[in-house]
């Protein structure tokens, strides 16, 4: 469970501050599907990369299944984003002088998977993504954007984490190949009960979640179900 | 993260920038194959100046006369130059010198030898029949001067086998053959065996007469310039010393120990002295080389650096899903090590090759020795270690979200 209690986030380049998150509450309950929506530049990257401990909040506190993290060291964050969390960037940060497969291996190799079985788990996760076999072994780099993108969500989904942050996932794919990629999220979110969240400006991929919370200028302007949680019907 | 997945990956980014890994373990091959090459040119020459120096005779003790001093002792003609010892003083040392177990006075300068027409410039030495004995010569044909030889001043000279050579050819009959010194005819009657050692001091380049004969005929004076002792064990030799010092102050009339006319050398000094210069030389050669590793490390560190900067966005991803610090520093410092081990063990073959090829092409000989190929080893590794450490830890304490914007 994702509990966010006045979070801030504020940037300081010398002596120019700006904040990006100011002050935002909500909570995100286990096996939730949520989308966060607003423009560009109203802070969703950013509150992504605190809700997946990859950064700390300014002020506020963030409790994730009930533990406040804010005060964790950096190896014990790492330590949950392995074993809880599997990001989806806006820029995709594959590597790209590794092959789409070993790139989609190697939260597997951190995660302490036998080496045998990695090929097979990663393999797995790409064809879930969509990613036609033949291309498993091309250079990231020697992808085009369609496909680097469900690289990384292979990526993300390979180690089958509790908590899917994803950022723009479908921001270049085509209408059909988006639908795909949005109805898979929704079946891990059934089948699995993976809690997802999904951060997109596009109100018609925002509206695939069961709840949008909206924000806007690093606030939070509205936060409604749009229909009940499938699991919990 | 596992051994063989940091090996795995470490191969892998290695290999991505090849050239780049290539001259940077370049760098260490260098470093490493001169240290190994001069530190082996070091110890060869150790190695030769110390048997050479055992080749002159065992338990060698040498007496030599001491300056010569002008009136009001201003003026000295240098070490050696007196004619202060004499014969009856070898005599009384052999005499009264309980563990001497042989005594040889000599007499030597270089002359111009002629034979037949040909002519060399050698050291002739005056000596007696216990030479061979105490030098460690051993005769390869005819017989070395007896004492006969010395009481009748019969004009008998032995040959070293370079001078042999040297005046009547290669391997030729020299025995009953004539030569002549300083206009005097000597008949030769016998040959030394071949001792080794190169250059101006060599053992095998020189003539033996007898003492009696070099004093009358060739210099003139019934001093000698040289006595070698030979003590019964290594352990007489500092009493022996201690003796022949009190028996020569008490014949010559010296009163004040400092104003001795003569000193004595005994061969464990000079055998000190000479490894003294020898390790200092090895040591020298190994810092030169030294050198070279350090700035082949320098490259490393730099590479490193590099390194980091261009795989930033790398190492954030990697921290983002889910590597530690430990992951990250052991990664980047298995790197560095990877290349200084592989830059080591090359170095190490190519040092090798370089020391043969010096003591093949330039005659030095020189001896490459196990420690200090473990020695290149482990300051290779250890440079690995060092000069990656930093990179490395720089590596790790990236904060993954400001290294994932990194451009
Ligand atoms: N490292 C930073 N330093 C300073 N300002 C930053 C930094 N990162 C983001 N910002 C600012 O914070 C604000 C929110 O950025 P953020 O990336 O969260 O936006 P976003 O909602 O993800 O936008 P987009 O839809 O374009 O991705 C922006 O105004 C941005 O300029
Ligand atoms: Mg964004």
């Amino acid at each position: 469970m994702i509990e966010c209690e006045n979070i801030t986030k504020i940037y300081k380049n010398g002596n120019v501050e700006t904040a990006a998150v100011k002050g935002v509450s909500f909570k995100i309950e286990d096996g939730e599907f949520v989308a966060i929506m607003g423009p560009s530049g109203s802070g969703k990257s950013t509150l992504m990369h605190i809700l997946g401990a990859l950064d700390s909040p300014s002020s506020g506190t963030y409790r994730l299944d009930g533990r406040d993290i804010s005060k964790f060291s950096d190896d014990e964050l790492a330590d949950i984003r392995k074993k809880k969390i599997g990001f989806v960037f806006q820029s995709f940060n594959l590597l790209s002088r590794a092959t789409a497969l070993r790139n989609v291996i190697l939260p597997l190799v951190y995660s302490g998977v036998p080496k045998p079985e990695r090929a097979e788990i990663a393999g797995r996760s790409l064809e879930a993504a969509g990613l036609p076999a033949d291309r498993w072994h091309h250079l990231s780099n020697q992808l085009s954007g369609g496909q680097i993108q469900r690289v990384a969500i292979a990526r993300a989904l390979v180690n089958d984490p509790s908590l899917i942050l994803a950022d723009e996932p479908t921001g270049n794919l085509d209408t059909k190949t988006g639908e795909i990629v949005l109805n898979s999220f929704r079946e891990l979110n059934l089948n699995r009960r993976n809690t997802i969240a999904l951060i997109t400006h596009e109100l018609a991929v925002a509206e695939h979640a069961d709840r949008i919370i909206h924000i806007q200028d690093g606030l939070i302007v509205e936060d409604k179900k749009i229909r009940a949680n499938a699991l919990k019907v | 993260m596992k051994i063989s997945d940091l090996i795995e990956e470490t191969y892998s980014s290695l290999t991505v920038n090849k050239m780049r890994s290539g001259l940077t373990i370049l760098g260490i091959v260098i470093g490493i194959g001169s240290v190994i090459a001069m530190v082996s040119i070091g110890q060869g020459a150790q190695n030769s100046i110390e048997s050479s120096i055992q080749s002159i005779g065992s338990n060698l003790i040498l007496v030599m006369p001491g300056a010569q001093k002008g009136p009001g002792m201003e003026i000295s003609s240098g070490r050696g130059s007196a004619q202060s010892l004499t014969r009856d003083d070898a005599d009384a040392i052999a005499k009264q010198v309980g563990s001497a177990k042989a005594v040889a006075p000599e007499i030597s300068r270089r002359y111009q030898v002629v034979a037949r027409g040909t002519n060399t410039n050698v050291s002739v030495i005056g000596t007696t029949a216990s030479y061979p004995e105490v030098r460690n010569v051993e005769i390869d044909e005819g017989s070395f001067i007896t004492d006969q030889n010395v009481r009748s001043l019969s004009r008998a000279a032995v040959l070293g086998p370079t001078t042999r050579d040297d005046l009547f050819g290669a391997g030729a009959e020299a025995i009953g053959q004539s030569i002549r010194i300083n206009k005097v005819n000597f008949t030769v009657v016998g040959i030394t065996k071949a001792k080794g050692g190169s250059g101006f001091g060599s053992q095998d380049d020189m003539v033996f007469v007898p003492l009696s004969t070099a004093q009358k005929f060739l210099a003139g004076g019934d001093y000698v310039t040289t006595i070698s002792v030979e003590a019964q064990d290594q352990n007489s030799m500092s009493d022996v010393q201690q003796q022949i010092s009190d028996l020569l102050t008490q014949r010559h009339h010296i009163s004040d120990a400092q104003a001795a006319d003569f000193s004595i050398l005994n061969q464990t000094d000079i055998a000190a002295t000479a490894s003294s210069v020898t390790g200092t030389l090895t040591m020298l050669l190994g810092a030169i080389g030294g050198i070279s590793l350090v700035v082949g490390g320098i490259g490393i560190m730099n590479m490193m650096l590099t390194t980091v900067t261009e795989r930033t966005r790398e190492i954030g991803l990697r921290k983002a899903i889910g590597a530690k610090k430990k992951d990250i520093n052991s990664q980047f410092l298995a790197e560095s090590i990877m290349l200084t081990f592989l830059g080591g063990i090359i170095g190490i073959v190519f040092g090798w090759l370089a020391a043969s090829a010096v003591s093949k092409f330039a005659g030095i000989s020189t001896s490459v020795s196990p420690a200090s190929v473990l020695l290149a080893f482990g300051v290779s590794a250890a440079i690995g270690i060092v000069f990656g450490y930093y990179p490395a830890r720089r590596a790790a304490a990236l904060n993954p979200i400001e290294a994932l914007r990194y451009e």
